[in-house]
C-alpha cells in the first residue's frame, strides 16, 4: 500500500491520528489511550498485517517523551512509524505491546531501563541493561552522574 | 545479593545454574540462567549489561564525522559494515550521494568483511562443539582477508574507513590482485571445509533437529538475518532495500525452511559462496572517479529523523538519528540485529539438553557487545 | 653507622628478605619454569578478544612461547588477559575471577580500554576507566585493537619480568 492509501484506511478507523508523510516514513501519531486499539489493528487486520517491529525507542525532548514504534509488514511490503508523546516525565506510562510482538518483551525493558517510562502489562518489566539497584534513568537529558567526565 | 546469584533448587526441583558471563563458548559475556530438570533445559533467561558501553550517550557529545569509531566497536566482526550504516545515515540526513567508485569500494570492503565474519564463525562453530581444528583453518583465510584490509585500511579490526561523503582513502595498487588471489584460495578450501565439518556424524547429530525456529515466531521475536532465512523468512536487505548499487549486483537471497541449527549452518557456507560471487562481478570492474563527495568541514543535519538498514553478517542493522539542527545527534538509536536474534534463544533451547545449548548459541553467531550497546 | 641516614626522600632503604646470595640459583630456576609455562585464562569481553584468538592461532602462535593451554577455569590460570572493556557491572566479576586464581598470578592489560577506558573514557556513565581500579596490573598493552605481535611482545615482557622476581622475598608480598 502506498503512504497514501495506508493514511487513508488508518484515518477512517481511527480519526484523531496525525499525519506527517514529508520523512522516509509514513508518520502516524496517536493518544497513548488509543495506543493499543491502534497497534491490535496494524498488526491483525488483512489490509495492514505490519507482523515484524524493527524497532522501539524513545526520545527525550525535555518538555516531553517521544515514543516511537518502526512496523515493517513481511507480506505487503510497507513500512509505518507510530509515535505516541507522553507528556508526563515525571511517571511516563503507556500500554504494552508484548502480546502482539514478542520482540517488543526486550526493546521495552531497555526503555524502561534507560528512560524510566513505565509499560502496563508487560510480563517481566525489570531493568536489562544496568545493574538492579542503578539510581536514574541514563538516557534521559536531565541525567547527572559524577562519573561521567564531559568533555 | 551478587548479581550472580547462587545455584540452588527451586520449590518444582528444578535445579538454576548460571552460564556465563565470563565461559569459553558464551562468545562475549553473556550470562544465560538456566532451569535444569535432570540435564533438559526448562527455561533460559538471558541476563545482559556485562559490556554496556553506553554508546547512545556518548554519541550524543560526538559529531557527526566522529560518531561512527564507536560503531566499529559493536559489532566488531561487520566494522566496516557498521560505518557503512552511520555514514549513509548521515548522508541520507545531508541529501548526498556518494561516487559510484566510493560505493564500489564499500561493497567490496563489506563483503570481504561479511567473508571474513563468516569464517571466524565456522571456525568457533567447530571449537564449541569440541573439532579444534576448524579454529586453525578458518583463522588462516581470515588473516589473509585481513592482510588486504590493513593494506588499504590501516587497521585490521576496527577500521574507520568510512566518512559521510565516502571512503577516506582510495584503496591501495595492490588490492584488486590479492582480493583475485584470496578468492581463488578460499573457494578451493570451502569443498575441503565441507568435508571436515558438514558431513561429519557426529557434528550432524549434534546439530540436526536441535534449535528449531519456526517462520512465525522468527518474524514475531523480529529476527533477521541467517536465523531468520532458515526459517525460511526472506529478510536479506540488500534484496528488499537495496542501498548503494545492489540491485545491479547479481546474486540469489539463499532460504531454507528446516529452521535448526543445521539449517543456520549451511545458509552461512553458502551465503559466502554468495559473497565471493558478488566480490568477483565488481573486483574488475571498480569504476573510476571521486572518492568522497565534497562536504563542509562541521556537518550539520537538517532537524528531522533518519533511518537507514543495512544487512550486517549478523542480519539487519538500522541506524535512526534524529537531529535538531546541531553538530552533534540529537539521539542515536541502533536497532542492532544481535538484540531481537537473542530473544528467540528461550523459544529455541526449551525442551533441549545443555549441550544442544552450546550447538544453539553456536549456530546463533551472537556478538554479545552488540546486544549491549 | 646506618645508610638510611643520609638517604633523603623520595629514596628508600629496602633491606632484604630472607634469603639472599645463596638462594639466587634456585629463584633463576623457579623463575625459569614459571615464566615459562604460564597459562592464560580465556577472559574476553569484546574486540580485544579477536585479537587474542588471532594471536592463539597459526599465524602469530602463542604457544611458541609457553602459553599452549588457555583454561576456561580461573582455578587453573596463572594469568588473566584482560582483553575488552571493563563495566561497572562486569567489574565484581573480574574480581571474583582474579581471586579465584591461586598465586603467583598476574595480570596483562590489553588494549586501550582496559588501561584508562580507551575510547569510552568521555561521557560515559557505566564504564570503568582502567582496570586498575579493580585488580593489580603487570602489563600494559596500547592499541585498539593491539596487534597480535603486541600482545606477544607483553607476553614477553610478562616473562622478562617474572625472570627478575624473587621466590623466598616474594612471599610477604601485599595482595591489595
Amino acid at each position: 500500500m502506498s503512504n497514501e492509501a495506508l493514511q487513508e484506511s488508518i484515518v477512517q478507523l481511527f480519526p484523531s491520528a496525525e499525519f506527517d508523510g514529508t520523512g522516509e516514513f509514513l508518520t502516524v501519531t496517536i493518544s497513548a489511550a488509543e495506543f493499543y486499539p491502534l497497534m491490535n489493528t496494524l498488526s491483525k487486520d488483512e489490509a495492514f498485517q505490519f507482523n515484524y517491529l524493527f524497532c522501539l525507542t524513545c526520545i527525550d525532548w525535555k518538555t516531553h517523551l517521544m515514543m516511537v514504534y518502526h512496523l515493517l509488514s513481511r507480506t505487503h511490503r510497507h513500512n509505518l512509524v507510530v509515535k505516541v508523546k507522553l507528556s508526563d516525565c515525571e511517571n511516563p506510562s503507556i500500554d504494552s505491546i508484548t502480546s502482539l510482538w514478542k520482540t517488543a518483551e526486550f526493546h521495552e525493558r531497555e526503555v524502561f531501563d534507560l528512560f524510566g517510562v513505565h509499560f502496563n502489562n508487560h510480563p517481566d518489566l525489570r531493568r536489562l541493561l544496568l545493574d538492579e539497584n542503578w539510581d536514574g534513568f541514563p538516557l534521559r537529558k536531565n541525567y547527572v552522574d559524577e562519573n561521567m567526565i564531559a568533555l | 545479593m551478587s548479581l550472580l546469584g547462587e545455584n540452588y533448587y527451586t520449590e518444582e526441583g528444578e535445579f538454576v545454574i548460571n552460564i556465563g558471563p565470563q565461559h569459553p563458548s558464551t562468545h562475549g559475556v553473556l550470562h544465560l540462567k538456566v532451569w535444569l530438570d535432570g540435564e533438559t533445559i526448562k527455561r533460559v533467561q538471558p541476563h545482559l549489561g556485562y559490556i554496556h558501553r553506553s554508546i547512545e550517550k556518548m554519541s550524543e557529545s560526538l559529531s557527526y564525522r566522529n560518531f561512527i569509531y564507536a560503531t566499529s566497536r559493536m559489532d566488531y566482526l561487520s566494522a566496516h559494515i557498521n560505518n557503512e550504516a552511520c555514514a549513509l545515515t548521515v548522508e541520507k540526513g545531508l541529501q548526498i550521494e556518494a561516487p559510484p567508485r566510493a560505493q564500489a569500494i564499500r561493497i567490496l570492503l563489506a563483503e570481504l568483511t561479511r567473508l571474513s565474519s563468516h569464517l571466524l564463525w565456522w571456525g568457533c562453530t567447530g571449537l564449541d562443539l569440541g573439532a579444534v581444528t576448524p579454529f586453525f583453518y578458518a583463522f588462516r583465510e581470515r588473516e589473509m582477508i585481513l592482510d588486504i584490509m590493513e593494506e588499504t585500511c590501516g587497521a585490521r579490526l576496527t577500521q574507520n574507513f568510512m566518512v559521510p561523503g565516502g571512503v577516506m582513502y582510495d584503496i591501495h595498487p595492490n588490492f584488486q590482485k590479492r582480493t583475485k588471489d584470496i578468492l581463488v584460495q578460499v573457494k578451493s578450501k570451502l569443498g575441503e571445509y565441507y568435508n571436515i565439518l558438514t558431513g561429519n556424524p557426529i557434528f550432524e547429530q549434534r546439530t540436526k533437529g536441535v534449535g528449531y525456529l519456526s517462520a512465525e515466531d522468527a518474524i514475531s521475536f523480529g529476527c533477521t538475518g541467517p536465523i531468520a532465512r532458515a526459517s525460511g523468512v526472506s529478510c536479506d536487505v540488500r534484496k528488499w532495500f537495496p542501498y548503494e548499487g545492489y540491485d545491479k549486483l547479481e546474486f540469489k537471497e539463499i532460504l531454507l525452511t528446516d529452521g535448526d541449527c543445521y539449517a543456520r549452518y549451511m545458509l552461512r557456507m553458502a551465503e559466502m559462496s554468495e559473497s565471493i560471487s558478488i566480490i568477483e562481478q565488481l573486483i574488475d570492474n571498480i569504476p573510476e572517479g571521486d572518492i568522497q563527495t565534497k562536504t563542509k568541514q562541521v556537518l550539520k543535519l537538517p532537524k528531522g529523523e533518519f533511518y537507514q538498514r543495512v544487512e550486517t553478517a549478523r542480519g539487519e542493522l538500522g541506524v535512526f538519528i534524529v537531529s535538531d539542527g546541531a553538530a552533534s545527534p540529537y539521539r542515536i538509536k541502533y536497532r542492532s540485529p544481535n538484540f531481537s536474534n537473542l530473544s528467540a534463544l528461550e523459544t529455541m533451547a526449551k525442551g533441549s539438553k545443555i549441550g544442544d545449548l552450546i550447538a544453539i548459541m553456536a549456530t546463533m553467531d551472537l556478538i554479545v557487545p552488540d546486544i549491549d550497546r | 653507622m646506618d645508610v638510611s641516614d643520609k638517604l633523603v626522600f623520595p629514596a628508600q632503604l629496602h633491606q632484604t628478605e630472607d634469603g639472599g646470595f645463596l638462594v639466587t640459583k634456585l629463584d633463576d630456576i623457579i623463575n625459569w619454569a614459571r615464566s615459562n609455562s604460564l597459562w592464560p585464562l580465556i577472559f574476553g569481553t569484546s574486540c580485544c578478544a579477536i585479537e587474542m584468538m588471532s594471536a592463539a592461532d597459526a599465524k602469530y602462535d602463542w604457544s611458541r612461547f609457553g602459553f599452549e593451554v588457555a583454561r576456561a577455569s580461573p582455578r587453573q590460570a596463572d594469568l588473566i588477559i584482560v582483553a575488552g572493556t571493563i563495566v561497572m557491572k562486569m567489574a565484581p566479576v573480574l574480581k571474583r575471577l582474579y581471586d579465584q586464581m591461586p598465586d603467583p598470578k598476574y595480570v596483562i592489560a590489553m588494549g586501550a580500554c582496559t588501561i584508562s577506558g580507551g575510547p569510552f573514557f568521555y561521557n560515559t556513565y557505566s564504564v570503568v576507566k582502567g582496570v586498575d581500579h579493580v585488580i593489580p596490573v603487570d602489563v600494559y598493552v596500547p592499541g585498539c585493537p593491539p596487534r597480535p605481535e603486541a600482545l606477544l611482545h607483553s607476553m614477553i615482557t610478562l616473562q622478562e619480568k617474572i625472570k627478575h622476581e624473587s621466590y623466598f622475598g616474594n612471599r610477604k608480598k601485599n595482595e591489595q
